[in-house]
């Protein structure tokens, strides 16, 4: 998998591409914590736009991602898959990070 | 069980092989003319399924350790089934409930049962402390107009 950000006035967009599974968790985590310390913005958006697949492994990558952030960004998600905006519905992801 | 069709795939417990078997268990499954969110449904099931064995199952092992599926077709259905001969579980409705988790709660959300419950159509774990689990797993593939389709030309 690959995750890149893009820099916007107002917000960080993180783009998680390809496969986030459990292979490819530590590397997504620790990629996604660098890109999130170096940010000074509040909002941090994750477009999930060319993820092609996403488990519930990838639901903890993200609750995780929002525990570490202690309140301190916010967090939003954007384009997920039907499979990925099922499983983020039962999980109540959206509670933490709504989708935009 | 007797299937028109059917595919058995042993394979090392390793999770660089997580992307593979999802893969090719999808790939199977198009023999059923699935949408694309039946796919995904599919793949995601099954990789919740085997990342259980290769972290729980197995957990802190690494090498020999062999996971089996199986994929069969009867009718419009697809049946599967996930072998592993690992720790087992000692308390399966426990485990199956949302948010349960042995594992690390700060990285771990614990869907991954109810993410398997929710998209396919049955799920029955069965599982022996220190022999293994066996996750079977059915999804009714909907007829789509495409195969209508091909039906009436025929
Ligand atoms: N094949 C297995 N062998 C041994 N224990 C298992 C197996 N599958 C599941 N478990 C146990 O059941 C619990 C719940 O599994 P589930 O997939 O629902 O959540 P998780 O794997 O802990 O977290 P997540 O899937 O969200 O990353 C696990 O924490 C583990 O204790
Ligand atoms: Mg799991």
């Amino acid at each position: 998998m690959e995750v890149i950000s893009k820099q916007e006035s107002d917000k960080t967009i993180i783009y998680l591409m390809g496969e986030l599974d459990n292979h490819n968790a530590d590397y997504a985590r620790t990629k996604i914590d660098d890109i999130m310390a170096q940010s000074l913005k509040r909002i941090v958006v994750f477009d999930l736009k060319l993820l092609s697949f996403m488990d519930s492994t990838g639901i903890g990558v993200l609750i995780g991602r929002y525990k570490k952030a202690k309140g301190k960004q916010q967090l939003f998600v954007k384009n997920p898959s039907r499979t990925v905006d099922k499983i983020f519905l039962m999980s109540g992801l959206y509670d933490i990070m709504p989708k935009v | 069980m007797k299937y028109s069709n059917e595919m058995t795939l042993t394979i090392s417990a390793l999770s660089q092989n997580e992307s593979f078997i999802r893969s090719s268990v999808a790939s199977f499954s198009v023999l059923l003319n699935p949408s694309i969110e039946e796919i995904g449904d599919i793949k995601t099931a099954v990789s919740e399924a085997i990342t259980n064995c290769i972290v729980h199952a197995y957990k802190g092992r690494n090498g020999a350790d062999r996971i089996t599926v199986k994929v069969g077709i009867t009718d419009r259905t697809l049946v599967i089934d996930i072998i592993d001969y690992g720790s087992g579980i000692d308390d399966v409705s426990l485990a199956m409930q949302p948010f349960f988790t042995s594992g690390n709660t700060e990285e771990r959300s614990g869907m991954g049962f109810t993410v398997m419950q929710a998209l396919m159509d049955e799920l029955k774990v069965t599982s022996k402390p220190n022999k293994g689990t066996h996750v079977l797993m059915k999804k009714h593939i909907q007829q789509t107009n495409n195969d209508i389709d091909e039906g009436a030309d025929a």
